[in-house]
This record gives C-alpha cells, structure tokens and sequence, in this order.
C-alpha cells in the first residue's frame, strides 16, 4: 500500500458512559474513493467528525499527509488541504452561489486581510470558483442566492466549495442525504467524474451508491472497523452480512 | 443596475438634504446644533451597523467607543492641547485600543453572553469616566475651546462644523461599506451567516472579527471627537449603556442589513425625540411605542421603507 494519506490509529471517542468510537484504526490510500459504512449509531459521524477536526477524539492519533492533525482545528485542516462537506447541508444563504465557492478559493489564496479591493471584481478567484461549479454543474446558477436553490442543488454547491479548496482529500459526510432519486443519480454521476481527481472518503448510507463509487470499504459497527476490502470482498464477508448487510434482507 | 440606483436614491437624497441643511432656513441656533448631534451620532450608528449588520457582533457597549473620543478630547484640554492634528489620532487610537482589547475577549462568546460581556465593559467606561474628578466627575467637563484645525478656529464656525460632521459621515460610510466588500469583509459577512462554513474552507473568524471591532471602534471615537465639540462638554452620561442602547436601537431602526440604514435611523431618531419633547412633557410615552411599532411594521427598517411601499403599490 502506497503512503496513505490519511491514517487513523487508536482512535476512541466516549460521550459519558456510551464509546461512539470504540477503537478506529483505518488507511485511505490516496486516488479513488474509500468508503465507510455502517448502520445506524456505528458512530459514522461522530467519526467524520474527529477527522474533520470538529471533534476532539479522547485517544489515538490522526495522521494526515504524514503529519499528526490530531490537536489542530478545523480551519487549520481546512487549510492542510481537507474538506469536507456536511450532512446537514452548510453553505451561507445569502451568498450567491458564486460568492459562496468564491470564498472557499480565496481561503487558499493569499491573505484576506484585504481591505480595499471589492472581492467580488477579483476574476482570478471568481474563474477558479466558476470552474469548481462547472464540476458539479451549477454554473448556470451562479448568481442565484444559495438559499434559493433546491435541497439537490445545494447539495451539489456543497461539493462545489469543497472541491474550489483544491483538497487533497475530500471527506464527503452523507453527501446524497436527503436527495431525492434523480438528485441521487445526478450526485452519483458527478462523484463518479470526481473520480480519479480527487481521493475521496465517502461516508454514505446509502448502499447502492457506495458499491457503485468505492474502491475499498470499510465497515464500521458500534464503534469497531469490522472489516476493510474491496466492494466484492465485503459484500461475501458473512461478518458483515450479520452485522448489517443482513438487516436489509431481513 | 437599476435596483441599485433606487437603493442608493434614499441616503443620497438625505445626505443631499443634510448638505443643502444651512440654506433651508436651518441656518441658525438650535436646528443647526441639532442636525449636528444627528450626524454624529449617525457616525457612530454605521460604525455599529458595521459591525452589527456586517459580522453579526452586537454591541450593548458602543457608546463607550464613543466615550473614550470624547474623554480624549477633555483629557487633552486639561492639559492645553486642542490642535486636531494630535486630539484626533490619539482619540481615534483611544477608542480602537480599548476595542481591541475588551474584544479580544469578548469575541470568544456569541450571541447573549457578547451583548452581556460588551455591556459589562461599557459600564466598567461609564463608572470609571463618572470617577474622574479631575474631569467633572459626575458633573461633566466643559471644554475651554472647540478643536482647533492646525491653529485655526474654523471649527467654531457653525457652517464649517456642520460640513465637518457631514464629510466625516460620508468617509465612515464610504470606508464601511468598502470594507464590507473586500476580501476581509466577505470573511466576516459569512463568518455572519455560518461560523462553521467559514471554518470548514479555512478561516478563523475570530483575528477577523477582532480587527473590524477595533475599527468600529475608532470611527465611534472620531465621532465622541465630533461630539464633545459639537456640546463643547463631555460627561459620563454619553457613555451610559442608555445611549449604546439608542446606537443599536437607530441601527435597528434603520435596518440591520444597510449601511446607510444606520444613518436614516439616527436621523429618525434624534428628530422625532426632539420633536416630541416640544409637544409634550411625556414624550417618552410617546416615542416607545412609536418605535415599538417601527420595529414591528417596517421589515428592513426605514432603508427598506421605499421597497416596501413600492412594493406594496405594485402589488396593489
């Protein structure tokens, strides 16, 4: 396996009494996408939350590029070169969506601590936005205030301002929740574009969708990594069938 | 472009108002005193608005930026210096520097507990301007002379005072709303709207937010400069949380989302008060409920006031 780009040993997390986050250890291997799943109350997200660094775990270390990531914040991961994008979506309202891809290039170039120069007249930052949602095919709504697009589209200007951060890995937190059918097809075929692009780690419930995008899974159950494999080999995995698999034939 | 005329329309047409004031017939006494008092006041109102409106930091304690002005032109005074050219650095660098500092703590919180902790600083102003015996004290400070403009008197001139305060309220404008629009000032206009967002791209809101409070702070104490001439007496009451209360409130009135809102809503306020203590003794029983009922009725405030009522023609 090549040098991972981002590696979890040891990883625990309690709330009072309740281990979420058992014991975590996992490497993503940089390019393609890697998959976690897991049913409910695995502790997805509150796992995508120590990574991303809205979290602090209680124990284990967070490796990112080489470097240990485990005490520092979200922004300063942020600008490490990992984003990610939220279940509940978050974007800013009032922005247009522009704007809203805009800020998240100008979070990589340079200072902000800029006073005179209006943002929105800098073409450098307003074409690498533009292109980020050209990527996610959003262009054509790039003057529309976010709040007003649909539950799909912001779901997709979500992607967008993650990919206008240029990460080096991008932390997708149930990126299709809440996303009709068609929306559901159209993210999954923008995540498949992505492919090859990015590395992705893909935290996703819906099960259809990862077996169609991952390259490996991992399957998190009450806090523990069950299992690590290629789709195929974790669809055979008996263990996970019991433990997850299973609930959906039953 | 042209909504943007017609937001633009209202505050030109009042600053044209305010420019054209002297020759309206409001050349003498009181309404040239009174005018005076709006605008400055107005001055300290975009700065909060800034704030306010501009990164989501609301402020009980405004007032005392503008105190801190104020007492830097009465502590200069005492000691016989009145030359602009020194009275207006060292208020302005007063103010920004005692915003700095409260805010770097106050900055740490949201929400409730920043209005509480920016009160509880304004009051701990209040209490130590009302302790300054040397100074008036409770009583006031009278100042022995306006601010002179390298050595000149010009200020004591009403006209030339009056286009003071009006060229001073347009740069407070003007400077706001360019930093609203740059790169520093996107950061804190989403830092407004979602914290987390901006986190999660990159940004810490906190050095942003720091340095735009530092800034309203200076432009409220250039105001407190302006104020203390404009009354030629400077005492604690001006940095009351009663009068940061009336800052939020002209800001509020005006409309949180506009600049220039903070300015109609300073106007608005200081004339209607002034107005209504002419007709009556209780004018406060009046102007409440009149302000109540602005807040309830007029959605964006009196800035949105022309939309509103367009709108509502149109659809009528």
């Amino acid at each position: 396996m090549a040098e991972p780009i981002l590696e979890l040993a040891g990883l625990q997390k309690r709330f009072g009494g309740l281990a979420v986050t058992e014991d975590v250890s996992l490497r993503v291997a940089p390019g393609g996408i890697h998959a976690i799943i897991g049913p409910n109350g695995a502790g997805k997200t509150t796992l995508i939350h120590q990574i991303s660094g809205t979290l602090r775990p209680d124990a284990g270390r967070i490796l990112f590029g080489g470097r240990d990531v485990t005490a520092l914040p979200l922004q300063r991961r942020a600008r490490l070169g990992l984003a990610r994008s939220f279940q509940i979506t978050c974007i800013l309202p009032g922005f247009t969506v522009l704007e809203n891809a805009a800020l998240a290039v100008q979070a990589r170039s340079g200072s902000s601590f800029r006073f005179f120069r209006p943002a929105a007249s800098e073409t450098a930052l307003n074409r690498q936005a533009m292109s980020a949602l050209e990527q996610v095919g959003l262009a054509g709504r790039a003057t529309t205030p976010a709040g007003a697009l649909s539950h799909g589209e912001k779901r997709q200007l979500e992607l967008a301002i993650a990919l206008a951060m240029q990460p080096r890995l991008l932390l997708l937190d149930e990126a299709l929740a809440g996303a009709g059918p068609e929306e559901t097809e159209r993210l999954v075929t923008i995540l498949r574009g992505l492919k090859g692009a990015y590395t992705i780690l893909l935290v996703e419930h819906d099960m259809q969708a990862v077996f169609a995008l991952a390259d490996r899974i991992s399957v998190l159950v009450y806090g523990r990594v069950i299992a690590t494999g290629e789709p195929d080999a974790i669809r055979g995995n008996p263990e996970v069938r019991a433990a997850y698999l299973g609930e959906d034939d039953a | 472009m042209r909504t943007r005329i017609r937001e633009s329309a209202l505050p030109l047409l009042v600053l044209a108002l305010l420019a054209a004031a002297p020759f309206l017939g409001f050349g003498e006494g009181w309404a040239m005193t009174l005018l005076a008092r709006a605008m400055i006041l107005a001055m300290a109102a975009v700065s909060l608005s800034f704030i306010l409106g501009g990164a989501g930091l609301i402020s009980l304690g405004h007032a005392a930026m503008l105190g801190f002005g104020a007492y830097a032109v009465v502590i200069l005074d005492d000691a016989g210096i009145t030359e602009a050219a020194v009275v207006v650095p060292v208020a302005v660098a007063a103010a920004a520097s005692f915003a700095l500092l409260t805010g770097a703590v106050a900055i740490r919180t949201s929400g409730v507990h920043f209005i509480m902790i920016t009160l509880a600083f304004g009051q701990m102003a209040f209490f130590t301007a009302a302790s300054l015996a040397g100074y008036g004290g409770d009583d006031g400070y009278t100042l022995y002379s306006r601010t002179s403009l390298g050595g000149t008197r010009w200020l004591e001139d009403r006209l030339v005072f009056h286009y003071a305060c009006l060229g001073l309220l347009v740069l407070s404008l003007l400077l706001c709303r360019m930093l609203l629009a740059s790169r520093f000032g996107r950061v804190l206009r989403a830092a407004k709207e979602s914290s987390l967002r901006v986190r999660a791209v990159g940004f810490d809101p906190y050095p942003y937010r720091l340095v735009a409070y530092g800034i309203a702070g200076g432009i409220a104490g250039l105001a407190g400069v302006m104020l203390a001439n404009a009354t030629e007496f400077v005492a604690p009451s001006y940095i009351a949380w009663q009068r940061s209360g009336d800052l939020l409130f002209m800001v509020i009135l005006g409309g949180v989302g506009s600049l220039h809102g903070a300015v109609l809503g300073a106007l608005a306020f200081v004339l209607v008060e002034e107005w209504l203590g002419h007709i009556t003794e209780h004018w406060r029983l009046i102007f409440g409920p009149l302000l109540i009922l602005a807040v309830l009725f007029l959605r964006g405030g009196l800035a949105g006031l022309p939309a509103q009522l367009l709108g509502a023609r149109n659809r009528g």
